[in-house]
């Protein structure tokens, strides 16, 4: 598309030597406009050829959009929906996933392509200039919109009639009540649920891996157990509203290294039990660091010490994590004294 | 000059410049992307605790201690069992570089699977501790993958994320990739906890669960893993994909309207 | 091509007239035709990022009309069966089982959910870089200033309406991000508890919210949107498109090519090329791979736990925030959770009123279809580069474990950074900002007084070197000196005709403080004037 193949005289250059420098044309006020730059033709303009040449390109994009449309058709039905092929640099993809989004994305963007390249290359390109208008209408308009209005506002009589206008407004103005009512049903009331988890006295720490009750002896110093309340099972309607709640998180630390003291009184020979759920804004806090001791939200990186009453040592989070307290009954298995004594994740204007 | 100019007009030259663009995230990936590991080379010779006391007094008594008792600079080893030496040593892990930054990282192994081997045989002769698993405990034979799934979103995910590409944390410390980690040694870390990954023993994780969860982790984050919707951009999730969406998804869209908004090449002498 | 010789010569209008003729009986189309047909538009690649918006928003509703067919919004528990092997036998909700048939077992399920999911996210990008196309500009003026604001509110409602629409195939992701707005929902003084149990029909999760996100993102914003999108463009056709000051252009027309033929193959061109794009890109990259993340579980988490990148700014917040919290009478106060609950909307706040407070200050009552180009408003385009950080701040604080990770950082000094950078990121931007602009002003000014650079150095007789300065054409000098400079404002006389003293109030002393501000000495460089330039280039061999 050089324009070595457009004849000499054709260009316009030659055509017409009266614009060729800049220059200054209005030496009164050099910064005033100068209008609107003559006109200057593309190659498509004056060379037959190369315009002959945008056609073919423009039809041929449209040809492969076709194309690609009936490559879209082949794949759907040839391609089995569980074929996986290796494409490199990309890995093993869905083959249809990869046919379909090609095929289709060609026949798409060809269309698209053919369409501008029309535009530029062959559709006129001469600037042309709109008139605006101003936005706000004359004076004389809105003086006749206003007397319009007045005259309205007259024959409705509704600045005479007072007591028609205030019961008028006080109607409209309580008839949405009715909507607002009706989306009291969307829940119930909080009341104390927040504040109560499935543990109790005597309820058996049951681990979430092995769906066994737990033992001292099963919780080694350095592991990581979490455990749910015996007899919530996943299948049940509310296993996710109560595990929301009930996540527990049980470490074992060397009861020296237990630097609160509540915290020890309510473990079991360095047995500790936390909620999983954190007090920022109740994700499942589990990253523990078995050498620090700490636990780090995946979230928002709230960090809570748990050899230290689980209080906050870094991030959004405003409290420490609730601690269960446990102990062990007859038979050998970790148990809980007690719900939580506070509620928990995160916090709420009721909390207190 | 000219005919370059004459070719950036050119109607492909907004698909060449996509298609480019395409390539070159998937080249950048597939250059970025972690290769997997090398298969430790397994040698079923007979070792000896002395051999393993010998090699174990050049390499680790320094910081461990003679008697591997521990000192200020390292853990007691006492009780930590052959499953803990195979996998710090064999993950090049131990022994540690004298300045350390948060956390000990992976590097490449500078022994033979007999000397650590030998190794652990003396390790595990000073206390008792896990053993090193055998194939059968994390072969993926007889394995419930999706059962694995569901232990791995419990127990792993939170720090290794939901297909074990790592993550941050505190101070600088993080829970490593685990793409391409041989399953003997997500078992044996499993087992026993490296660092401050807390351990999974066998009363909390059963071996059975454990056995699930590699199985899971194979099936989800190795080499022969299919993505079926192209690219994973990392696996990291929305930060990646957002990242994505305005560099390539905006950016090609932005330089296709630069093509849709350009003046055509007038015809003009130069 | 009228009618009448078309009937002599064949004795019948072709169809299509004969259609046009029967709409326009009924519908008047020649009317609305007749100005709008060969209405002009102007050429620049930033004019078109609005199309962006409109089109992805296009395709993600065509590709989301598609996805409610197959898609189940209920939380009811059920054993997934599909094919894909990973998750088979585990219990999950319909909602979550149902993406996976799309993804799986729908043949070009996956591809729609992807260029559905890619759409949005670049749906939001774009309206974020038009929005900033126009402030930067000053598009916003008058007349525009209520565009200005649908064009806002189509931004948050886009961001609320990705969010429902993330949240609804109920995975460990989503779940997440659901289970953090609950959170966010506690922490309102007073009124929290209930609208989120309102909100989730009781106790979090419940079994109500996908059903519930699924009605907001399917019809409620997506129809206001569709409302405001519409009006968007009527206003954009009624004020007709604004354009950069060059030759020929002026307050008084708008200079381009008619939408009748060539608009119509761009625009409609270019919604093609926008589809195909995306296609293409939800061919090769796969995005919200849900089946990895696996079913909802509020007591399962993965790390990297971040929302789409629209929301990466309230993320960021709600992380770098300390965890205050203030216990009074039986009562909490989670100020860590509210105050960037708050920060959030007072930040989108500020860039939505800045086109009143601009007029206020400016105090300038006329229309503007000329573009300011980013340094001659420095103030403006400094309070915009400043909010942008502020922005951008966010989206690194909502990113900060992978920063940590990928650049072997400790996220808690990536957070403290954040936490610092928040104050001062956009004191710096604005300092800095505000000198380029000026800077670059003040070479507009040399350039126009002086000439262009050429680079060709040249020895004079007597030995000495300067550089030649080519003039400028006409063309060049008016566009440089196109733009309108404002006079700082000054306090009225505070002494009436008859000599009472008046008050003045502090809003007219904020007002000229600002003004000065914004366009006193030093805040913006004098253009060069006429006599400037004649003395200049009148006397030749200045030094």
């Amino acid at each position: 598309m050089s324009s070595q193949d457009i004849p000499e005289e054709n260009l316009p250059a030659e055509q017409d030597h009266a614009h060729a420098a800049v220059t200054v044309a209005d030496e009164k006020n050099p910064f005033a406009d100068p209008g609107l730059p003559p006109h200057e033709h593309r190659i498509q303009d004056i060379d037959e050829r190369a315009a002959k040449r945008s056609e073919r390109v423009v039809a041929l994009l449209f040809t492969v959009s076709m194309l690609a449309t009936v490559g879209f058709i082949v794949s759907y039905v040839a391609i089995p929906h569980d074929k996986s092929i290796f494409v490199f640099p990309i890995g093993h993809v869905s083959a249809l996933n990869f046919a379909l989004g090609l095929t289709l994305g060609t026949a798409l963007f060809c269309i698209g392509a053919g369409a501008v390249h029309w535009a530029r290359t062959l559709m006129s390109d001469v600037e042309v200039a709109d008139e605006r208008h101003a936005i706000a209408a004359s004076p004389e308009v809105r003086a006749q919109v206003h007397a319009d209005f007045k005259q309205g506002a007259k024959e409705s009589a509704i600045g005479r009639r007072g007591l028609i206008r205030t019961t008028m407004f006080g109607a409209l103005a309580l008839v949405p009540l009715s909507g607002v009512m009706l989306l009291r049903d969307l829940g119930p009331l909080p009341g104390t649920s927040l504040r109560h988890t499935l543990w109790a006295k005597g309820k058996l720490l049951v681990n979430m891996n092995t769906n066994q009750p737990l033992r001292p002896e099963d919780v080694a110093v350095g592991s990581l157990t979490f455990a749910k309340p015996e007899g919530l099972e996943e299948a049940q309607e509310d296993f996710q509203n109560e595990i929301a709640k009930a996540a527990l998180m049980i470490i074992r630390l060397q009861p020296d290294n237990i630097k609160d003291k509540r915290e020890l009184e309510w473990s079991h020979q360095g047995i500790v039990a936390f909620s999983k759920i954190c007090t920022h804004v109740g994700c499942p806090i589990s990253l523990y660091e078995q050498q620090t001791h700490h636990v780090l939200c995946p979230c928002h990186q709230s960090t809570f010490d748990l050899s230290d009453g689980a209080r906050v040592i870094f991030g959004p989070a405003g409290h420490a994590l609730p601690q269960l307290r446990i102990g062990v009954n007859d038979e050998g298995y970790l148990q809980a004294l007690g719900d939580f004594e506070e509620p928990v994740g995160p916090a709420f204007w009721e909390r207190g | 000059m000219k005919k370059l100019s004459a070719r950036r007009r050119h109607p492909l030259a907004a698909v060449v410049v996509l298609l480019l663009a395409l390539a070159a995230t998937g080249g950048l990936y597939a250059a970025f992307a972690p290769a997997s590991k090398a298969q430790a080379d397994e040698t079923s010779q007979s070792l000896t605790i002395k051999e393993g006391k010998k090699l174990y007094q050049v390499g680790c008594a320094s910081c461990h201690g003679t008697g591997g008792q521990g000192s200020s600079d390292g853990p007691s080893l006492v009780g930590v069992g052959a499953a803990a030496v195979d996998f710090q040593v064999a993950t090049g892990r131990m022994p540690a570089a004298t300045s350390q930054g948060p956390q000990v990282v992976k590097k490449k192994n500078i022994y033979t699977q007999a000397q650590i081997d030998q190794l652990a045989a003396y390790v595990a002769s000073l206390g008792a501790g896990p053993e090193v698993p055998t194939k059968d405990q994390y072969g993926p034979e007889g394995a419930d993958i999706a059962k694995g799934g569901e232990l791995f979103r419990t127990n792993c995910a939170q720090c290794h994320n939901f297909t074990g590409k790592g993550g941050a944390l505190t101070k600088g410390k993080f829970a490593p990739d685990l793409t391409g980690v041989d399953p003997k040694h997500i078992y044996e870390a499993m087992q026993t906890g490296p660092q401050n990954m807390p351990s999974f023993p066998d009363t909390t994780l059963s071996e059975k669960n454990k056995k699930d969860v590699i199985a899971y982790l194979n099936a989800i984050n190795s080499s022969e893993t299919e993505q079926p919707g192209g690219m994973e951009l990392g696996g990291l999730g929305p930060v990646t994909e957002g990242l994505f969406a305005w560099v390539f998804g905006l950016g090609a869209l932005i330089a296709v309207a630069v093509w849709v908004a350009a003046r055509t090449a007038k015809a003009k002498k130069s | 091509m009228s009618t009448n010789e078309n009937n002599e010569r064949r004795g019948k209008a072709p169809a299509g007239e004969r259609v046009a003729d029967w709409a326009d009986g009924r519908l008047g189309i020649y009317s609305l035709a007749k100005s709008n047909m060969r209405k002009i538009f102007p050429d620049h690649w930033s004019f078109m990022l609005g199309e962006v918006c409109l089109y992805s928003f296009l395709i993600i509703i065509l590709t989301g009309v598609y996805l409610t067919l197959f898609f189940h919004p209920s939380m009811n528990e059920v054993e997934y069966h599909g094919s894909y092997v990973p998750l088979q036998g585990q219990l999950m909700s319909e909602a979550f089982s149902s993406t996976l048939h799309i993804s799986f077992d729908v043949r070009g399920g996956l591809l729609i959910r992807q260029i559905h999911h890619w759409s949005a996210l670049i749906f939001l990008a774009g309206m974020f870089v038009h929005m900033m196309r126009v402030f930067f500009t000053g598009a916003f003026r008058k007349p525009r200033e209520i565009n200005w604001l649908f064009g806002f509110l189509l931004f948050v409602l886009g961001m609320f309406t990705g969010f429902t629409g993330y949240s609804l195939p109920d995975d460990l992701l989503s779940g997440t991000g659901v289970r953090f707005t609950e959170g966010a929902i506690l922490s309102m003084p007073i009124v929290g508890t209930y609208i989120s149990f309102f909100l989730f029909g009781g106790e979090f999760p419940g079994h109500d919210f996908v059903a519930r996100f699924y009605s907001i993102h399917i019809l409620l914003l997506p129809g206001i949107m569709l409302g405001l999108m519409v009006g968007h463009l009527i206003l954009v056709f009624y004020h007709k498109h604004t354009q950069f000051a060059g030759p020929g252009k002026s307050e008084k027309n708008v200079v381009g090519m008619p939408l009748l033929p060539v608009y119509m193959a761009k625009a409609g061109g270019f919604f093609f090329l926008v589809f195909g794009v995306i296609a293409a890109i939800a061919a090769v990259t796969q995005i919200n791979p849900i089946w990895a993340m696996g079913p909802y579980r509020p007591d399962q988490v993965s790390t990297g736990a971040q929302p789409d990148w629209y929301m990466g700014f309230a993320e960021g917040l709600v992380r770098y925030m300390p965890g205050w919290e203030i216990n009074f009478w039986g009562h909490t106060l989670v100020l860590g959770v509210f105050i960037p609950l708050m920060l959030f909307g007072l930040v989108l706040a500020a860039i939505a009123l800045y086109p009143f407070i601009e007029s206020w200050v400016t105090g300038d009552k006329s229309e503007h279809h000329i573009l300011d180009r980013p340094r001659n408003a420095p103030t403006r385009t400094a309070f915009g580069v400043a909010w942008v950080t502020v922005y951008m701040v966010g989206l690194v604080g909502g990113g900060n474990d992978l920063i940590a990770t990928h650049f072997n950082l400790s996220i808690n000094d990536v957070t403290w950074f954040v936490r610092i950078f928040f104050f001062a990121g956009p004191v710096i931007a604005f300092l800095v900002t505000k000198r380029i602009c000026l800077g670059l002003q003040r070479r507009d000014r040399d350039k126009v007084l002086h000439g262009r650079e050429t680079g060709i150095i040249k020895r004079l007789p007597h030995g000495e070197f300067i550089e030649v300065h080519e003039p400028l054409s006409q063309e060049q000098l008016h566009t440089l000196t196109a733009h309108h400079q404002y006079e700082p404002a000054e306090i009225g006389p505070t002494v009436d005709e008859n000599g009472v003293e008046r008050k003045v109030k502090g809003s007219e002393k904020l007002r000229v403080k600002l003004s000065n501000a914004y366009y006193g000495e030093d805040n913006q460089i004098p253009k060069p004037t006429v006599d400037e330039y004649k003395e200049i280039t009148s006397g030749h061999g200045h030094h």
